[in-house]
C-alpha cells in the first residue's frame, strides 16, 4: 500500500479516557428502551395481563393434570412403607393380592387389601382421561353427579378429567406447532427477502403451488395409510403452516435491505449472516410475536376440527374435538357439549386478548422512540 | 390568462376590506400535549399578526414549535391530546380555538390553505392530479367535472406546470420534485386563499428547484395579493421574501420585527447564533503533493432495465456513467448536483458497495472486482456517514454497541473492556460525553445523532470516509457545528473526505476540488474556489446562483 500508515490517533486530552461500566443485564439480556416501552405498552392493557395471568394459571394447572386427576393415588402408606403409585407400578401382590399386574386401585377389593394395613391418599380427580366408571347406576352418558362433577362421556369416562388432558394437549399441540412453524417461516421469510432475485422468485412460485395442496384431504389421505398419532399429525401440519409468516418476515427483510444503519454495517465489513441477525432479524421478530397468539389460536383450532372429524389423535385420546363431536351425538347430554364448549371459548378468547395486547405493545404509533 | 382575471368579486372585496385589515391575530397562544404521565408544553403565549398581502416569516430551529403554532391558526392539532391553556386566535375577527367544525372546514382550504414539506406524501399516490385538485374545487365551490378542469388547467398555469393539459392524467410519481411541489401550491390556490401558509416548503426540495417554488410564491403573491406565513430555518429565504419576521426559539417568541431590522439589529443571542452560523469558506489549504488516496478511472454504474418473460435487458439507467476522479490524502473532493444526479450512488460505487464498473484505486491498490470477503480489510480504512441521523442508526442498539461494531469486526481478539474504552475515545473525539454511551439513539438530538455516526466510522481509524450530505438534514446552527468536527478531524488524522451535497454554500466550507455532476456525468472539475467564481456550464452557473443569490435559473439548464 502507497499510502502511508497512519500513525496512532493522538488523544486529544492527557488523561485516556475510559469507557463508563456496562448497564446492569436481566437475566443475561440487556432490555432495551425499546423493549422496555412495548412491555410497559402491554402492561397497560389490562385485559391483555389478566388473559395472560389466566392463560399461564390455566396451563400451569394443566401441566400436573397427572396429580389433579389420576386414577392411581398419590400417596399410599401401606405396612409403614409409603408408597406413589401416581409414580411407580406396583403389582397387585405388593398388597396381598392375587396377580403380577400393577394395581387396579379403583378395584373395591385392592382398596380394602390397602385400607386394612395403612391409608390412601387420592387425587382431586380420582379419574383419569381413559378412566371408566364402572360404579354409575345411570346409564351412560351419565349426568352431573357428586362423584363425576360434569358427568361422564358414552363410555362412562370422566368430563372433568378429560377436558384437562384434553386441554394440556391442544395447548401443547398449539406451541409446538406454532414455534416450529414460525421458525421454518421467518428462515425461509428471512433469506428471500435478504437475497431477493431469482431464489426468491422461484421460492415465492413453489409457496404459490404449496400452498394449494388441499391439507385436509391430504390429512384424511393418510389417516387411512397409517394411524396418526401426535407427532405424525404434527409433521403433516407443519408442512403446511409454516407459509404464514413468510410473506410478512420477507417483507420486513427486504424493508430493512435498503435502512441505511443496514448499509453502515455493510460498510463496516459485517458479514451478511451477522446483518441478519443483529440488525435485520428484530424487525422481522415484531411481525412474528405479533402474530404468534393467533397462530397458536389457529393451531388449536386446526387440531380440535380434526380430532372432531375423526381423523385427528389416536381413538381414545383426551380431545376438545372428539368431545364436541360426542356432544353433537348425544345431544341429550347438554353437559357434554357445553362444557367443551366453554373450555375451548375461553381458551381461545383469552389467546385472542393476549394478542390484541401483544399487537399493541408492538404497534409502532403507540412506542415512538 | 391569470387569476385576478377570473375573480373580480374577490378583487373588490379585498380592496373594499382595505389591504390593511388584519386577517389572523393570535394572542398569547399556548399548546401543550397531553403525554401519558406528564404535560409537554409546545408554545407559550405567542401573539403573531397577520395583514392582508403581507408575507410574514416564522423562523427557528427545529422542535421549536413553529409547525405547532401554525398548525393551531387551522386547528389541525391532534385534539384532545393537544389543548390550548391560554389564547385566542382570530381569523378575520371571528373566533377560531373551539369553533365548530363547520366553521373551520370553511376556512380550511378556502380562506387559509397550507403547503407541507414534503410533497411526496402529501399528495394520494393513487389519484391524478386532474383529481387530486378538482376535489377541492368540488368540495368548497361545488364545482363539475367540465367547469372545473378549465380552472385545473389556469392553476396549473398559474403555478408554471409547461402543458398543463399533458399534465392532468399523470400521477405523482410521474413528476419530478419540483413539478409535485407545484401541484401542491396549486390546490393550494385553488380556492384564492387569502392566507398561504408554506410549512417548510422547500426544505425538502434542491436548492435550484428552492429558488425556483420562492419565485413563483412570491409571483403569485403578486398577482393575487394573498397574505404568506412562511415557517422556515433557512434565514436566506426569509430575507428575499418576508417582511416582518418573528423568531422562535423552545416555544417562544424571542424576537420580532421588521425583516431588514432583525437582520441588522439582532436583540436576542438565539438571533445573533442564527444569523453568525453561516458556512464560511474553507481556509486550510493542503499539500497538494500528499500520496493519491482515492482514483476511479472511467466508473460507471448502470443498472439493467429488463422486460419480457424472459427479463432480457433492453436498456440501462445510468446512475454513473464513466466518472473519473482523484482525490488525495487529507483533502476533501466535494460531489455536487441536482438530486437524481448520481452523486449517492457514486459514493456507494467508491466503497464498492454497489455493482460497477471500471477501475477504483485506493491507495495503490485495484479494488474493483474484489470479493465481499476480500474488501473487509479495506473497510476498516474506508468509511461512511450517511445522511438521514434518525435512519442511520439501529434503535435498538445502545450508542456503545452502534460505535464498537466495527471492532468487533475487525479487531476479534481485542478484549470488550479495550473496546469499549475506544469506542469511548471516539465518542469523546466528536464531542459527546462517553458517560452517554449506555443510551439509546432516541435519546439524543439530530445534531448529536450525526456525531454519532461519525463516531462510528472515525472508531476505525480510517483515512477516507464517504460524507453523504451528512449536514443535509440539520439545522444551520448545527450544520456549522458538524462541518467544524469534520474538518477538525481532518485536520487532525489527516483524513480525505468525498463530500455529497446538494448545498455549495456547505460545500465551499469543506471541500478542495469539486465535481458538478448531471445525469451521471460529470460536467465540471475544479478547485472550489474555480468552480464557484467562474462556473464554466450552465447549469453549474445555476446550482451557484440558487446556493448564494436564491435566484431561480430560467435558461433550463436546471431541472423543472
Amino acid at each position: 500500500m502507497s499510502v502511508a500508515e497512519r500513525t496512532d490517533y493522538p488523544e486529544p486530552d492527557a488523561a485516556p479516557v475510559r469507557a463508563p461500566a456496562q448497564l446492569d443485564t436481566f437475566m443475561g439480556m440487556r432490555i432495551t428502551p425499546l423493549t422496555q416501552r412495548r412491555i410497559d405498552t402491554f402492561k397497560k392493557n389490562r385485559r391483555g395481563v389478566w388473559s395472560l395471568w389466566f392463560f399461564g394459571v390455566m396451563f400451569m394447572v394443566s401441566l400436573f393434570a397427572e396429580i389433579l386427576a389420576n386414577d392411581r393415588p398419590l400417596i399410599i402408606s401401606f405396612d409403614g412403607d409409603i408408597m406413589f403409585p401416581f409414580l411407580v407400578d406396583y403389582p397387585e401382590t405388593r398388597y396381598g393380592g392375587f396377580f403380577e399386574t400393577p394395581a387396579e386401585y379403583r378395584d373395591p377389593y385392592v382398596a380394602d387389601l390397602i385400607e386394612e394395613k395403612g391409608w390412601i391418599l387420592w387425587p382431586l380427580i380420582p379419574f383419569s382421561f381413559d378412566t371408566i366408571n364402572y360404579n354409575l347406576d345411570v346409564p351412560v352418558p351419565s349426568p352431573p353427579s357428586a362423584e363425576n362433577w360434569v358427568g361422564t362421556d358414552d363410555q362412562g369416562r370422566d368430563v372433568v378429567a378429560r377436558l384437562l388432558y384434553g386441554f394440556r394437549i391442544s395447548v401443547l399441540f398449539g406451541f409446538t406447532l406454532t414455534i416450529f412453524g414460525s421458525v421454518v417461516g421467518v428462515v425461509v421469510g428471512a433469506s428471500q427477502g435478504f437475497w431477493g432475485g431469482w431464489y426468491d422468485l422461484l421460492f415465492q412460485r413453489f409457496m404459490e403451488i404449496w400452498g394449494s395442496v388441499p391439507t385436509l384431504f391430504l390429512i384424511i389421505i393418510m389417516a387411512s395409510i397409517f394411524t396418526p398419532n401426535f407427532w405424525s399429525l404434527m409433521f403433516i401440519l407443519l408442512l403446511f403452516s409454516w407459509m404464514g409468516l413468510v410473506d410478512l418476515v420477507r417483507a420486513e427483510f427486504y424493508r430493512a435491505r435498503n435502512f441505511d444503519y443496514v448499509r453502515a454495517a455493510r460498510a463496516l465489513g459485517v458479514s451478511d449472516a451477522k446483518i441478519m441477525f443483529r440488525h435485520m432479524l428484530p424487525n422481522g421478530m415484531v411481525a412474528t410475536l405479533t402474530f404468534m397468539p393467533f397462530i397458536l389460536a389457529g393451531s388449536v383450532t386446526t387440531l380440535t376440527a380434526l380430532d372432531f372429524i375423526g381423523y385427528g389423535l389416536p381413538a381414545g385420546s383426551p380431545s376438545l374435538g372428539e368431545m364436541l363431536n360426542q356432544g353433537k351425538a348425544n345431544i341429550q347430554a347438554p353437559w357434554l357439549g357445553l362444557s367443551t364448549f366453554v373450555v375451548l371459548a375461553l381458551m381461545l378468547s383469552l389467546l385472542v386478548f393476549i394478542g390484541e395486547a401483544v399487537r399493541d405493545a408492538f404497534d409502532p404509533r403507540k412506542t415512538q422512540v | 390568462m391569470t387569476l385576478t382575471d377570473t375573480m373580480p368579486s374577490d378583487e373588490t372585496q379585498l380592496t373594499a376590506n382595505t389591504r390593511s385589515g388584519r386577517l389572523v391575530d393570535v394572542r398569547d397562544l399556548s399548546v401543550s400535549f397531553q403525554m401519558a404521565e406528564h404535560v409537554v408544553e409546545a408554545v407559550s403565549g405567542v401573539s403573531l399578526q397577520i395583514d392582508r398581502g403581507e408575507t410574514v416569516a416564522l423562523v427557528g430551529e427545529s422542535g421549536s414549535g413553529k409547525s405547532v403554532t401554525a398548525l393551531a391558526i387551522l386547528q389541525l392539532l391532534p385534539y384532545p391530546k393537544a389543548f390550548h391553556p391560554t389564547g385566542s386566535i382570530k381569523i378575520d375577527g371571528e373566533e377560531a380555538l373551539g369553533a365548530s367544525d363547520k366553521f373551520l372546514q370553511s376556512i380550511r382550504g378556502n380562506k387559509i390553505s397550507m403547503i407541507f414539506q414534503e410533497p411526496m406524501t402529501s399528495l394520494n399516490p393513487l389519484h391524478t392530479i386532474e383529481k387530486q385538485i378538482g376535489e377541492i374545487l368540488l368540495l368548497h365551490r361545488g364545482m363539475g367535472r367540465t367547469e372545473a378542469r378549465g380552472r385545473i388547467l389556469e392553476l396549473l398555469n398559474l403555478v408554471g406546470i409547461k402543458e398543463p393539459e399533458k399534465r392532468l392524467n399523470s400521477y405523482p410519481h410521474q413528476l419530478s420534485g419540483g413539478q409535485r411541489q407545484r401541484v401542491m401550491i396549486a390546490m393550494a390556490l385553488a380556492n384564492e386563499p387569502e392566507l398561504l401558509i408554506a410549512d417548510e416548503a422547500t426544505t425538502a426540495v434542491d436548492v435550484t428547484i428552492q429558488a425556483q417554488i420562492l419565485d413563483l410564491l412570491e409571483d403569485i403573491q403578486r398577482k393575487t395579493g394573498m397574505a404568506m406565513l412562511i415557517i422556515t430555518h433557512e434565514l436566506g429565504i426569509v430575507r428575499k421574501l418576508a417582511k416582518r419576521i418573528y423568531v422562535m426559539y423552545q416555544g417562544k417568541f424571542v424576537e420580532e420585527g421588521k425583516t431588514a431590522d432583525v437582520f441588522a439589529n439582532p436583540s436576542h443571542k438565539y438571533t445573533r447564533m442564527l444569523i453568525a452560523s453561516e458556512p464560511q469558506p474553507r481556509q486550510t489549504t493542503p499539500d497538494p503533493n500528499s500520496p493519491m488516496m482515492l482514483e476511479t478511472k472511467d466508473l460507471k454504474v448502470w443498472f439493467p432495465i429488463k422486460a419480457g418473460v424472459f427479463r432480457k435487458t433492453i436498456d440501462h439507467v445510468r446512475a454513473v456513467d464513466g466518472v473519473d476522479l482523484v482525490v488525495r490524502q487529507g483533502h476533501t473532493l466535494g460531489v455536487v448536483g441536482e438530486s437524481g444526479s448520481g452523486k449517492t450512488t457514486l459514493g456507494m460505487a467508491v466503497l464498492r458497495l454497489n455493482r460497477s464498473e471500471g477501475s477504483i484505486k485506493f491507495g495503490g491498490d485495484e479494488i474493483q472486482g474484489n470479493s465481499f470477503d476480500e474488501m473487509r480489510p479495506y473497510r476498516h480504512e474506508m468509511q461512511i456517514v450517511f445522511q438521514d441521523p434518525f435512519g442511520s442508526l439501529s434503535p435498538r442498539f445502545s450508542v456503545g454497541q452502534i460505535v464498537e461494531e466495527g471492532l468487533v469486526v475487525h479487531h476479534t481478539s481485542l478484549p470488550e473492556s479495550e473496546r469499549r474504552d475506544m469506542a469511548a475515545q471516539a465518542l469523546q473525539e466528536v464531542g459527546l460525553d462517553p458517560a452517554n454511551m449506555n443510551r439509546y439513539p432516541h435519546e439524543f438530538s439530530g445534531g448529536q445523532r450525526q456525531r454519532i455516526s461519525i463516531a462510528r466510522a472515525i472508531v476505525l481509524k480510517p483515512k477516507f470516509i464517504v460524507l453523504d450530505e451528512p449536514t443535509s438534514a440539520l439545522d444551520r446552527t448545527v450544520q456549522v457545528q458538524i462541518l467544524e468536527l469534520l474538518t477538525d478531524l481532518q485536520n487532525r488524522h489527516n483524513l480525505t473526505y468525498l463530500f455529497i451535497s446538494h448545498d455549495l454554500k456547505v460545500v465551499r466550507a469543506i471541500a478542495d476540488d469539486v465535481i458538478v455532476m448531471r445525469d451521471g456525468k460529470v460536467v465540471e472539475y475544479g478547485t472550489c474556489q474555480q468552480v464557484l467564481k467562474n462556473p464554466k456550464t450552465d447549469y453549474a452557473n445555476a446550482l451557484v446562483r440558487a446556493a448564494f443569490e436564491l435566484a431561480a435559473d430560467t435558461s433550463g439548464a436546471v431541472n423543472v
